[in-house]
């Protein structure tokens, strides 16, 4: 779907990239609710010149085997993105906090889905 | 003349037979990934409404023959489909427009035969009306957006309208077949269609920015099976080769 060579993530990416060619449609991130899913998922990525075909080079490109019911696209370059080096600033300190996971509770049945 | 009822699936099950291995010509070589597979999507829709049409087809014809052995053991001069879908893809949009012009026509007729008096007819138009609605949304955007676009894509869409509007008059002709089933509640009358088809095309081609020749003229002999043109038999040279050189080979 996206070439590096077409890709607009400038600024996220650690990987050189080009300018994208002048006749290059903007890319576009996928999200797509399937059938039993309660969040939409990143599917993947695209190449569309709006965002009303956006959606329908999705429904062509990623529902074409009955996976969803519903389906958003943003354009890629509106992402703003964690910079991989900051990993470890970002992560590592919630890595010794294990009483911050809900594990030590019963969840009651009546609550469902968390 | 063979059974009208006859006729008239063939004619159904031809029209999505011929544009959809038309469209699956794209396969592979379409100008961007997303639309090779929106192509893709739409030719395998036509054939799937395809062996709906022919089966039935078979079935009301009583001689043992399915959809494939019609789709594949039928020479030219049997085949139904109107002129503009064996009509060559061109470029990606004459394609586009040819899709366009027989979508819109595609709609109101199976909107139409929703309401056919024949329960298996009218669920067949059922089904393909939600891929057909697909279709022609799709198909009336891209008009539009070449249409309206760089000055090179509204000149070659333009061309397509020039080159394949001759075309559009056969979908709304009217013969003894259609009669016969417009009697009996079959199918609608296709030049009772032609107004609501009009004011589509008005509205998408002024956003379009192209221009509606001014001549009415329509090439004819696709539906009645009198004279195809000449792309048709070039078509199901390929199309039909392997069937016909080892018939009922299977995998």
């Amino acid at each position: 779907m996206s070439s590096p060579e077409s890709g607009s993530y400038d600024a996220t990416e650690a990987a050189p990239h080009g300018k994208p060619r002048a006749i290059e449609w903007p890319l576009w991130e996928v999200f797509i609710r399937g059938q039993h899913g309660l969040s939409h998922r990143h599917v993947g990525s695209l190449h569309a010149a709006d965002a009303q075909s956006a959606i329908k080079n999705a429904r062509d490109v990623y529902t074409r085997r009955n996976e969803g019911v519903s389906i958003w696209v943003v354009e890629a370059s509106a992402i703003a993105a964690s910079r991989p080096e900051e990993k470890g600033p970002l992560y590592d300190p919630s890595n010794d906090k294990v009483y911050r996971h809900p594990t030590f509770f019963d969840i009651p049945d009546d609550v469902g889905a968390m | 003349m063979s059974d009208p009822l006859f006729e008239f699936l063939c004619r159904m099950g031809d029209n999505t037979l011929v544009l959809g291995h038309r469209v699956s010509e794209w396969c592979g070589v379409a100008p961007v990934l997303e639309e090779d597979i929106a192509l893709a999507n739409t030719a395998l829709d036509l054939i799937g409404q395809t062996t709906l049409w022919l089966n039935l087809a078979g079935e009301v014809e009583g001689k043992g023959r399915n959809a494939d052995a019609l789709a594949f053991r039928r020479d030219i001069w049997d085949f139904r489909n109107v002129l503009l879908v064996e009509q060559p893809n061109g470029d990606f949009g004459q394609t586009m427009m040819r899709q366009f012009l027989f979508d819109a026509w595609h709609k109101a007729y199976l909107t139409a035969l929703q309401s056919s008096s024949n329960a298996q007819i009218a669920a067949i138009a059922e089904k393909s009306l939600k891929e057909v609605t697909y279709h022609l949304e799709r198909t009336t955007d891209t008009v539009i957006g070449l249409g309206d676009g760089t000055d090179e894509s509204h000149d070659r869409m333009q061309n397509a309208l020039d080159r394949l509007y001759p075309y559009v008059g056969e979908m709304f002709t009217s013969d003894t077949v259609d009669a016969a089933l417009s009697a009996e509640g079959i199918a609608p009358d296709p030049a009772s269609l032609r107004p609501q088809y009009d004011t589509l095309l008005r509205d998408v081609f002024s956003q379009a920015t192209l221009t509606i020749p001014a001549s009415d003229f329509a090439h004819k002999g696709g539906k009645s099976g009198q004279r195809h043109s000449e792309h048709l038999g070039h078509m199901l040279a390929q199309m039909q080769w392997l069937q016909r050189a080892y018939p009922d080979a299977i995998w």
